[in-house]
């Protein structure tokens, strides 16, 4: 495993939040009793008459939101992901989505490496709930600078968005330079022998698990999709038709996330072989990384799946 | 009780800090004598259950109940375009109890956002009259249909506007029963904590929600004291009473530093006997016959309803198939 820097990607967030706020007089910031958390106080303290906190009252920030984006402002509601997604489900369901809103989500402290603080924190349903809903973009960025650019395209591009980062410090896989397209999948590593597709925390044990598969002879693709809706169908069929079998890994629960929708693609192209890498169960309190241990979200996880996906291809015939 | 025959008193519908007319021109500055504006609301009625019961379905009573509280609004307090919908500086109307679209649809209508004939269209398919109110619709300012999300995203708008420095007012209108909504409660208390006095909520209490009457689905009273104890001037007035409903609204402009709530004590299914503090007629369209019942009952003949139906966009054949049996 080759040693990667590191970044926190809700302390990106707070930061190029605060540094749109210098550019952008209309962003306002709306939050429920976790701004330090998220890192949104940052632009509080610069922006105090543009900063909200409205206690952990997470419906009258998400309808506050949409009244601000229906006003002409373009309103970033922060807080923890299960806070603010599953508990205001309704209130962006209708006033967001359906109204085709132009509010900015940023859920932080996403999937069980969240850690100690237990289930209840962990949000490992809130991709699907989010992909659920028509015309949202939901954004899972891999890493720091991947987080920075996300939260600048939001900002940008009119309609809602949901974007999801972590507690925890994550390796940094992209260099300077790199470029985020929306609803873009990026290769990450060529290889023609299968694709082990990922998104956010899990996009660099899936550039470990492909470097040591190369070490066996086996060379993978790795493809980071961190635009979850618009999902990139494209690339995504591509992959499965050009290396023959497909992994996906996330730290999400299997149902509804990207290996779903992956699972989706594929079979609406060419079925290939699909293993995912996921969530089957709730977890518990522990560190972040004994969690990604016991519920397998690790580069030996990913690197076991892509050896099914192997045996399945040969099994099958292979191409 | 003023006589519009004399017109010895119109309704003083100008606050001090509000132009008369407004810098591109249109606002709603005209005067309208309380006479008028009961004769506008009664017309209102009477396009509200045409629609409805062209709909086949829909909800009457709160579409009724609520109109005069709305006629105030529109005739006599909103600066606001029909024109120009988008007027940055616009006074904003909010329906949280999106169920009661007719009426607010009926307003707009015949206010001139869009042709009266689209009310013949409601809830059909194609229609931009939604079975529940919905941005897109000249003049909806949100997309409702879950309640109690109304009251928060006034507080957004109301803040927007103080960002900007605007002159605008927002003004959110709130079932009874919608108050069983914690959001509510959550929005009450933020927007006393941040002292947004250009906003307006007015209680529809009609005491009659859904499946029953309100205070044996849920206790609301001490309702006034709610508010107040959280932090909000009260006032609590006849909704049906023109002339209270102004002096309401003009005191809530002239309030500084919390924001105002209206508690409306309303009828539901105002006007029609027996729709009347009725349940069933929350969310049930009448039938033709009972259609007939009511327009007598509103003091509109056979001919009358017919020419509205006309404007409305009726066919022949309808229009005289409904105005036949009425008197």
């Amino acid at each position: 495993m080759v040693t990667r820097p590191t970044a926190v990607t809700r302390e990106v967030f707070g930061q190029t939040l605060l540094a749109l706020g210098k550019e952008d007089p209309n962003i306002v910031v709306v939050g429920g009793d976790l701004n330090i958390s998220t890192f949104a106080h940052l632009f509080g303290r610069e922006f105090p008459e543009r900063f909200f906190d409205l206690g952990p009252a997470e419906q009258n920030m998400m309808s506050m939101a949409a009244g601000f984006a229906f006003s002409g402002k373009i309103p970033f509601a922060n807080t923890f992901a299960v806070f603010g997604t599953g508990r205001p489900y309704d209130q962006i369901r209708v006033g967001i989505a359906q109204a085709g809103a132009n509010v900015k989500i940023l859920g932080s402290h996403s999937g069980i490496s969240v850690g100690e603080d237990g289930v209840s924190a962990q949000a490992i349903e809130d991709i699907a709930l989010m992909c659920a809903l028509p015309g949202f973009n939901v954004i899972v960025p891999a890493d720091g600078p991947e987080t920075a650019q996300a939260v600048r395209v939001a900002t940008r591009e009119r309609g809602p968005f949901y974007i999801r980062v972590s507690r925890s410090a994550t390796p940094v896989v992209h260099t300077d330079g790199y470029q985020f397209r929306l609803g873009k999948a990026e290769t990450l590593r060529q290889g023609s022998d299968l694709t082990i597709i990922a998104c956010g925390v899990m996009v660099a044990p899936a550039l470990d698990a492909a470097e040591s598969l190369a070490r066996t002879g086996v060379q993978a693709r790795v493809l980071n999709i961190a635009t979850l809706q618009p999902l990139d169908k494209e690339a995504i069929q591509q992959a499965a038709q050009e290396t023959g079998g497909i992994v996906t890994a996330e730290e999400h629960y299997i149902n509804g996330g990207l290996g779903s929708m992956v699972a989706s693609a594929v079979a609406l192209g060419r079925p290939v072989p699909v293993e995912m890498v996921a969530l089957h169960r709730y977890a518990e309190s522990g560190t972040p990384a004994q969690l990604l241990s016991k519920y397998g979200l690790t580069a030996t996880d990913v690197e076991q799946a892509a050896r099914r996906v192997l045996g399945r291809k040969a099994s099958s015939g292979g191409r | 009780m003023v006589s519009a025959a004399r017109g010895s008193k119109r309704a003083a519908v100008s606050a001090p800090h509000h132009p008369k007319v407004h810098p591109n021109g249109a606002a709603s500055s005209a005067t309208f004598s309380y006479q008028q504006l009961r004769e506008k609301a009664r017309a209102i009625r009477r396009d509200i259950l045409i629609s409805i019961t062209e709909a086949a379905s829909g909800h009457p009573g709160g579409s009724l109940s609520e109109t005069d509280i709305l006629v105030a609004l529109y005739y006599g307090v909103l600066r606001h375009d029909p024109q120009n919908p988008a007027w940055p500086d616009r006074d904003r109307f909010i329906l949280s109890k999106g169920h009661a679209c007719p009426g607010l649809y009926t307003v707009l209508a015949h206010r001139g956002y869009f042709p009266k004939a689209d009310l013949s269209t409601f809830r059909k398919l194609g229609s931009h009259l939604q079975g529940h109110a919905k941005i897109g619709t000249p003049g909806v300012e949100m997309s409702s249909g879950s309640l109690g999300q109304g009251l928060s995203f006034g507080i957004g708008v109301a803040l927007a506007g103080r960002l900007d420095k605007r002159p605008y007012r927002t003004y959110v209108l709130l079932g009874d029963g919608e108050c069983d909504e914690g959001q509510v409660w959550e929005a009450a208390m933020a927007a006393a904590h941040y002292k947004v006095d250009t906003l307006t909520a007015i209680v529809d209490r009609n005491g009659v929600q859904n499946d029953r009457h309100t205070d044996e689905v849920m206790q609301l009273e001490p309702l006034a004291a709610k508010w107040r104890a959280f932090g909000w001037r009260v006032l609590e007035i006849d909704g049906h009473s023109f002339p209270a409903l102004l002096r309401a609204y003009h005191q809530a402009q002239e309030t500084s530093g919390q924001p105002t709530a209206i508690i409306a004590r309303t009828v539901k299914g105002k006007g029609v006997s027996f729709m009347e503090g009725n349940p069933a007629f929350h969310g049930r369209a009448p039938t033709k016959e009972q259609l007939a019942q009511a327009m007598g009952e509103l003091g509109f003949s056979g001919a009358e309803v017919a020419a509205a139906m006309k404007e409305l966009g009726f066919p022949e054949a309808k229009i005289a198939e409904w105005t036949g049996p009425m008197k």
